[in-house]
């Protein structure tokens, strides 16, 4: 697969096409080349270690969507067995952007819920480029319910720009859908832990993130809005996205601040969209601990604590 | 420009205010008539030549709603600029102006009052204070205000006026959408009746929470309503958008809220509605 890289990543990119070139010519076996491969290869790992480890919150909010990032249903199938993706909201339509449905995760069964963005063109479209529909909020939640009656814990995966901001969705009460999944989510009376796996866009990512546990991998944001959004409203201006990310502080180390994620996921170095087979790993190794102690909290406890985390929201002063 | 053109381009800054000069002139903005202040406050900031319903503060609202002698609550809890956001103004410039502009006490004010006689808790959006935006104040007195039905055991009502989330408080702001919409299930588990009234405007994320998950949910004629503003929508789209999309008749047309009320026929319509939701004609504890 060709990867894209962003601007930042480039210095990267040339490295490890100069690496690549040696090792061609090094076919011939002078040790010289051999020596300069190893050289190279040192540096390139300290440069990635440099970019991704200082990287600006701006550059952080591109590699939550970056294109060669690693989707819901890309995971899928290295960390569940036995997934069955349940259809349709029984109403209206099937939301192509939230794909949903039972699966083993170990020896559990769970109820899987994620948005989904699309690949290529012809998926994107399918997929509505991960934003989803009020008919993609009703489908999540049918399947939270259905969760709820077979005591199937439910994980949700979060990436999506946003709800889709169309007139369809409008008439078809995307307000109301996405209010609804944040109502009943607070009660639901199984485990719910939600992992934002790429970029959690505003109301649109919360409709599938309330819940037990919330945790984010490395380099991924969660937002109130985009920072194009809010530079155009603030700003007046799109192109102070970069001003509008550093103001709105929505990356994991920033969340992690304000006590609102539990757990950091950890990635390879180079970020999950180079090695979705390690991403995979890394989630999983945090993932199950933490279902297992939630499957380890009696009912009352689990939802007692749910409503008080909710409760705890927010940061303010009283004045006398 | 004069000072009275001055009201007349701007009529929020004197409708606001508690010592309204009488026989101020105030333009309407559904048929351009000048009309008379005095006149208009009779007809509860409702043009009586077009009937369009002009934005009122939270103070007015509470007086043309309640009974006399309603109390304010809550009115203690105060912003803080947690994250030291700064865009073109810092947040802290930001709530001083609003301060001085719409009154201390954030974008939400509650109110324990009487509505011909029934008592309820109440919370009232104040769209003058930074665009009625819900940040951490906000949500927490839609809390108190759901917690302080709960104790009096009766009904809440919200009434809303916002463009939604306030960016200023980035992710804590996005949360209180979920912090208030979890509060509802504890009404649903007391059957404490919950009632929305949605007014111009009640967007994004305040609209996508808790205004849409009162039992009852009417709206003001004409008031802008929905999840994502008409202009994102249109750029998204590219496509024109429909007559009258997103207004109270659009969404009641399409079975998203119970009922359109005028304002002058609010008060008559909140009583009887709250009478049905506390009569319990069938009790279920037998
Ligand atoms: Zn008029």
């Amino acid at each position: 697969m060709a990867f894209t890289y962003l601007e930042f990543e480039r210095p990267i990119a040339e490295l490890s096409e100069k690496i690549e070139e040696l090792s061609r010519m090094g076919s011939n076996n002078t040790i010289d080349i051999a020596e300069e491969v190893e050289k190279l290869s040192k540096k390139r790992d300290r440069l990635i270690e440099q970019i991704y480890r200082n990287a600006t919150r701006h550059q952080i909010s591109q590699l939550s969507r970056h294109p060669d990032r690693p989707y819901f249903m890309d995971y899928i199938p290295l960390l569940f067995d036995d997934f069955q993706e349940l259809h349709g909201d029984r109403a209206f339509a099937d939301d192509g952007a939230i794909v949903g449905g039972p699966a083993r995760f170990g020896e559990h069964t769970v109820m899987i819920v994620g948005q989904q963005k699309g690949r290529d063109t012809k998926e994107k479209l399918k997929r509505n480029f991960g934003m989803a529909r009020p008919e993609g909020y009703r489908k999540a939640l049918r399947l939270f319910h259905m969760a709820e009656r077979f005591g199937m814990p439910v994980m949700t995966f979060i990436d999506t720009a946003g709800a889709w901001p169309g007139i369809d969705a409008e008439e078809h009460g995307q307000s109301e859908a996405i209010a609804r999944n944040l109502m009943e989510l607070a009660v639901l009376k199984v485990p719910v832990m939600c992992t934002v796996i790429g970029e959690g866009g505003s109301g649109g990512a919360l409709a599938l993130g309330v819940g037990d546990r919330l945790f984010m991998q490395e380099f991924t944001t969660y937002s109130v809005i985009s920072p194009e959004g809010c530079a155009a409203i603030l700003w007046r201006d799109r192109a102070y996205a970069e001003q509008a990310a550093e103001a709105l502080k929505s990356t994991v180390k920033d969340l992690q601040e304000l006590q609102l994620i539990d757990t950091v996921i950890p990635e390879p170095k180079q970020g999950a969209h180079r090695d979705l087979e390690t991403a995979a790993t890394m989630m999983k190794a945090v993932l199950h601990p933490a279902l297992e102690e939630l499957l380890e909290m009696p009912l009352p406890t689990l939802l007692e604590q749910r409503q008080q985390r909710l409760r705890n929201i927010g940061v303010f002063q009283q004045h006398s | 420009m004069n000072w009275l053109t001055r009201l007349i381009e701007s009529p929020r800054a004197i409708l606001s205010s508690n010592d309204t000069p009488e026989g101020i002139w105030i333009k309407c903005n559904g048929c351009n008539e000048t009309l008379y202040n005095k006149e208009l406050m009779r007809s509860a900031m409702v043009c009586p030549r077009c009937d369009q319903h002009l934005r009122i503060s939270a103070a007015e609202r509470a007086g043309f709603l309640f009974d006399e002698g309603f109390e304010q609550r809550d009115t203690e809890l105060r912003s803080v600029d947690v994250l030291n956001f700064k865009d073109l103004k810092r947040y802290k410039d930001r709530l001083k102006e609003a301060d001085k502009k719409a009154g201390e006490g954030d974008s939400v004010r509650n109110y324990l009052a009487h509505i011909q006689g029934t008592l309820i808790s109440a919370s009232i959006f104040e769209f003058a204070y930074m665009g009625g935006s819900m940040g951490s104040v906000a949500g927490e007195k839609i809390v108190l205000g759901m917690e302080r039905a709960l104790r009096r055991q009766c009904p809440y009502l919200l009434v809303c006026a916002s463009g939604g989330a306030r960016m200023q408080e980035s992710m804590l702001s996005l949360m209180q959408m979920a912090k208030t919409s979890a509060m509802v299930n504890q009404l649903h588990e007391h059957k404490i009746p919950f009632v929305c009234l949605l007014t111009d405007p009640t967007m994004g994320g305040v609209s996508a929470s808790v205004a849409w998950l009162g039992d009852v949910i009417i709206a003001e004629p004409g008031a802008l309503i929905g999840f994502a503003g008409p202009r994102v929508i249109q750029e998204t789209v590219g496509s024109k958008l429909p007559e009258g999309f997103q207004r109270a008749e659009f969404l009641l047309e399409h079975g998203l809220i119970d009922a359109v009320v005028d304002r002058r026929e609010q008060r008559a319509y909140l009583h009887t509605l709250l009478g049905h939701l506390t009569a319990f004609s069938y009790k279920q504890h037998h």
